[in-house]
């Protein structure tokens, strides 16, 4: 393993982290908030920290396969390590693993809080919340491939372990262009919903807050509300946005270069209807307690559409509603956004796979001699990819299994215990009952905290990564 | 807004279909010139394995199918490059692709049928060039058997220069002398560029002092290199006749332009049928039915009184042992053709004298085109020759009026480290450049420098 070279990119990452803290810094200045102090120091450490790792240029700019997937696990922690600690300078949590959970659930889009009452803590400190969504939506090392020539072809481990979804493939031959064209469309789209939000009425805090929130699919809510309080004009722009940052962001390149077939691909196509199929559902299940369609086809909109996103804003408290809506929405926590997106969850296209690989199961069951290969959008998917998707699907339950198993300790209830794990793992912030969406995550022990930490980074890495970084093979010899 | 072209620092986007040995090399090399590589092959394993390996773009599929080609970018691509096994598949490609794109194309051709009607081809289908690994091997081989002091022979300017590359023998009367004393005391006005000593590639100073085993390579003038070489003890003449092993379609263009040289040459073969088509094609050559791995007929043909051997078979391991035995036996040329490229450095230190890397040649061509189409992109590089792979190139320059480089001595310039102005061509003169030199607009400048992918002649400039 290049050591050099890991320590190396992770100095790289602690500068960018620096960079990035200067966003709030600039709102403590602007609301002349005692924070300020916080972030300049935060900023003096990474700087420091960054310098000794920087220092020397390694020799060996070899990256192999396993580099990648370490580099990338390292990154996502060192970067939370050290963006916790505005949390701990400013008071607003008492224990580091409060704070690690708060940054974390930012950077991995996750959403999910430990503050009971956001409305008492610095703008500054709500700022930097949003903004780590909007830093981790895209991926951190993607966005620093973009500006720095790392390592030539290597790169593309680098992308393949910090990509959403079962295949990477590139829009453009080069690793550096293609994360330029990505990022380029993520900042283009937050840019319009930014504007939008102002046009809505929104000031230029909040206006900030909810398009990083929205376009990283995260969702930490800047008022206790969540979205309860704003306009439905606003809520029902922030549902239409946040449906379309969890679409693959390659339909967006297909668009620009009028490629019309691929835009509507079989994973996009079905990620609506399966949109469409909730809204439905939930709607006919509540507009009696509305009252009237429109209104409970825009809460039922708002909610399936954070919550198929994965990003974790409320209009209403969405665990009071029938069982029937909380089941539908129960399946939106795992089947998630569309690979490429900045969603989480299991990924839509992996749902696709999975139903796909049990249909030709059943089908070889009856014919046994049947020859049949997996098609998507009319090209065979390799054998291998549909193993790795079955194999993805496992994990995931294993590592849910786990973990319920580790939260059950603490006492609370099933439904608590089953739906925060599921909406860690997913990236999706609120859950149901005692973490539904009125609630928070604090009253779990430091144990479980770290576990639900664990689940929101596998979440957002894949899996992979993070039990790569675990696992003695790795650093084998 | 439309994207119609996703370009990045100011590279070709280049399509390669086939990732063969060639078109892995291929996309190598072009990618590390700053080139947008997208690769095409039916097989996903080998997409896979090219697209990990390096910064390109896979897609896999048949290359000859407009839709693949869709994929692959085709309306965007500057040069499309068919490097398949077959050669009807390249061609395919290349029709497909030049009827929806405005593109270069280029397709591999290994058949001596369509070989010989390249010229035709290239013409009515518009290809840019019909690239023969073989043929362009055979070249090569044919280059070395003509001057068989020198393990490598690449020519400037049509021939007017010469990039000869030799191993210096232990008792060679240049063991002990400096790169300066070639000049001052063998009065030979050669340029000495790049000596190669076990693992290290040194660009020649003034006081570096040659070593026996050393692989030097020098620039000048057909003349004058010989004039050189018969200074050193070395022989300048052709050889006379050529033992070649194996009879498939490099040893068929070899023999071809052997008998036109009136050199002998004698081919081994074992199969029936390659034997018979041969001697049709050649009655003036000796085409003997046997197995070349088998001592007693090396014996019989007269290895050791041959004036070459060269070892062509199908497989790069009988073709070692064979040159390694005929090192053995005889003192004449031997010349070895190795298809792998995996054990280079193995190869090397086993001391075979000319060894020939047909796919390399291949791509080496495809590449000098590349750099040569890029020529209207601002870059202005003419030919261009590896002489260590990736560590040192020698490349040759037209100089443009106004250049920065122009007007002053040469000992006046600041030049980076490690570049030598190996040549200066000026009219039908050919200067091997001293310190008082300077270069004038219009001038063919060969550069030889431990810098790779020179674009401009100024690029030279500290």
């Amino acid at each position: 393993m290049n050591y050099r070279m890991i320590t190396y990119i992770l100095g790289w990452i602690l500068l960018f982290e620096a960079a990035f803290l200067l966003f709030p810094t600039v709102t403590a200045l602007a609301f002349g908030e005692e924070a300020i102090k916080a972030f300049l120091l935060t900023i003096a450490i990474c700087v420091l920290a960054s310098a000794l790792l920087i220092f020397r240029k390694p020799k060996h700019k070899e990256l192999r396969s396993r580099d990648g997937f370490v580099i990338v696990s390292l990154s996502w922690i060192v970067l939370s390590l050290f963006g916790a600690l505005p949390f701990m300078f400013t008071g607003v949590t008492t224990s580091y693993v409060d704070a690690l959970f708060e940054t974390v659930s930012g950077f991995t889009t996750t959403g999910a809080s430990i503050l009971p009452d956001v409305e008492v803590i610095p703008y500054s400190i709500r700022m930097w919340r949003s903004f780590t969504h909007w830093v981790g939506g895209m991926g951190v090392l993607v966005f620093i491939m973009a500006f720095l020539p790392l390592s030539g072809g290597r790169n593309m481990h680098i992308m393949k372990a910090e990509s959403p979804g079962p295949s990477v493939s590139k829009l453009v031959p080069r690793v550096r262009t293609t994360a330029l064209l990505l990022y380029g469309i993520y900042f283009v789209l937050t840019v319009i919903l930014f504007v939008l939000m102002l046009c809505g009425g929104m000031n230029v805090f909040e206006a900030l807050c909810t398009a990083f929130g929205t376009a990283g699919t995260g969702g930490f809510g800047f008022y206790n509300s969540s979205m309860g309080s704003f306009s439905p004009f606003l809520q029902v722009t922030i549902g239409v946005f946040m449906l379309i940052f969890a679409i693959n962001f390659e339909s967006y390149f297909a668009l620009l270069q009028r490629r019309w077939r691929d835009i509507f691909t079989t994973e996009v196509v079905t990620f609506l209807l399966i949109v469409a199929g909730a809204v439905g559902i939930i709607t006919f299940n509540l507009y009696s307690s509305f009252g009237s369609v429109s209104e409970a086809m825009r809460h039922a909109f708002f909610t399936v559409s954070s919550l198929i996103s994965t990003t974790g804003f409320s209009t209403v408290d969405f665990d009071l509603w029938p069982e029937l809506s909380k089941t539908v929405l129960f399946f939106l926590f795992f089947i998630g956004a569309c690979a490429g997106s900045t969603g989480g969850g299991v990924k839509v296209s992996r749902i696709v796979l999975l139903f796909k690989g049990i249909a030709r199961e059943i089908r070889c069951s009856i014919h046994p001699k049947q020859v049949k290969r997996i098609t998507v959008d009319g090209k065979t998917v390799e054998q291998s990819t549909v193993n790795s998707v079955f194999i993805f699907f496992a994990c995931y339950v294993i590592i849910f299994g786990f973990s319920l198993l580790i939260l059950s300790l603490d006492g609370a209830n099933f439904l608590t215990n089953f739906s925060a794990v599921a909406t860690t793992i997913g990236n999706v912030g609120p859950g149901f009952a005692g973490v539904g969406p009125t609630r928070n995550f604090a009253f779990f022990s430091p144990l479980s905290k770290l576990v639900l930490i664990f689940n929101m980074l596998a979440g957002r890495l894949e899996l992979f990564p993070m039990l790569l970084l675990f696992s003695p093979v790795t650093w084998k010899k | 807004m439309k994207i119609s072209r996703v370009k990045s620092e100011g590279g070709m986007n280049i399509i390669i279909v086939g990732c063969g040995k060639i078109g892995q090399n291929l996309a190598e090399q072009l990618n590390e010139q700053g080139n947008n590589i997208t690769v095409v092959d039916i097989s996903p394993e080998k997409v896979q394995e090219v697209s990990t390996r390096l910064d390109v773009m896979g897609v896999v599929g048949n290359g000859a199918t407009h839709a693949i080609q869709q994929d692959a970018g085709i309306e965007q691509a500057d040069l499309l490059i068919a490097v398949t096994g077959s050669d009807e598949l390249n061609l395919l490609c290349c029709i497909v692709a030049k009827k929806s794109s405005d593109c270069h194309v280029i397709a591999r051709v290994k058949q001596p049928e369509y070989s010989t009607e390249s010229a035709y081809l290239q013409q009515e289908l518009g290809l840019a060039m019909a690239i023969n690994p073989q043929y362009a091997a055979a070249e090569e081989i044919a280059r070395v058997l003509r001057f068989p002091s020198a393990m490598k022979i690449d020519t400037f300017a049509d021939g007017r220069v010469e990039l000869v590359k030799f191993r210096l023998p232990e008792n060679s009367p240049l063991v002990g002398m400096s790169v300066r004393d070639v000049v001052s005391r063998l009065h030979c006005d050669v340029l000495i560029c790049t000596v190669e000593r076990e693992d290290e590639a040194l660009i020649a100073k003034g006081d570096l002092t040659f070593k026996g085993k050393d692989v030097i390579s020098l620039v000048a003038s057909p003349k004058n290199a010989a004039h050189f070489f018969s200074k050193i003890g070395y022989r300048t003449h052709s050889v006379k006749d050529v033992i070649i092993a194996g009879g498939g379609k490099t040893a068929h263009y070899l023999c071809e332009m052997l008998l036109r040289d009136g050199i002998a040459v004698k081919i081994i073969e074992k199969e029936t049928k390659v034997c018979e088509d041969l001697c049709a094609q050649f009655p003036s050559a000796t085409i003997i039915h046997g197995n070349a791995g088998d001592q007693e007929i090396l014996a019989e043909e007269g290895l050791a009184d041959a004036g070459a051997f060269v070892a062509l078979t199908n497989m790069d391991e009988e073709n070692i042992l064979l040159s390694l035995y005929a090192k053995r036996v005889f003192h004449g040329k031997l010349v070895t053709k190795i298809n792998r490229f995996d054990f280079s450095d193995v190869v090397t230190h086993l001391d075979l004298d000319s060894i020939i890397y047909p796919k390399n040649i291949a791509s080496d061509v495809i590449v000098r085109y590349v750099r040569a189409m890029k020529n209207t992109i601002g870059s202005n590089v003419e030919t261009l020759y590896n002489i260590i792979k990736g560590k040192v190139e020698a490349s040759e320059f037209i100089v443009k009026e106004g250049s920065a480089i122009t007007g002053k001595p040469l000992m006046e310039l600041a030049f980076k480290e490690n570049v030598l102005i190996a040549s200066i061509l000026r009219g039908k003169k050919v200067l091997i450049p001293r310190g008082h030199d300077t270069i004038e607009p219009g001038d063919h400048v060969v550069i030889v420098s431990a810098l790779t992918g020179l674009h401009d002649i100024t690029d030279v400039l500290k």
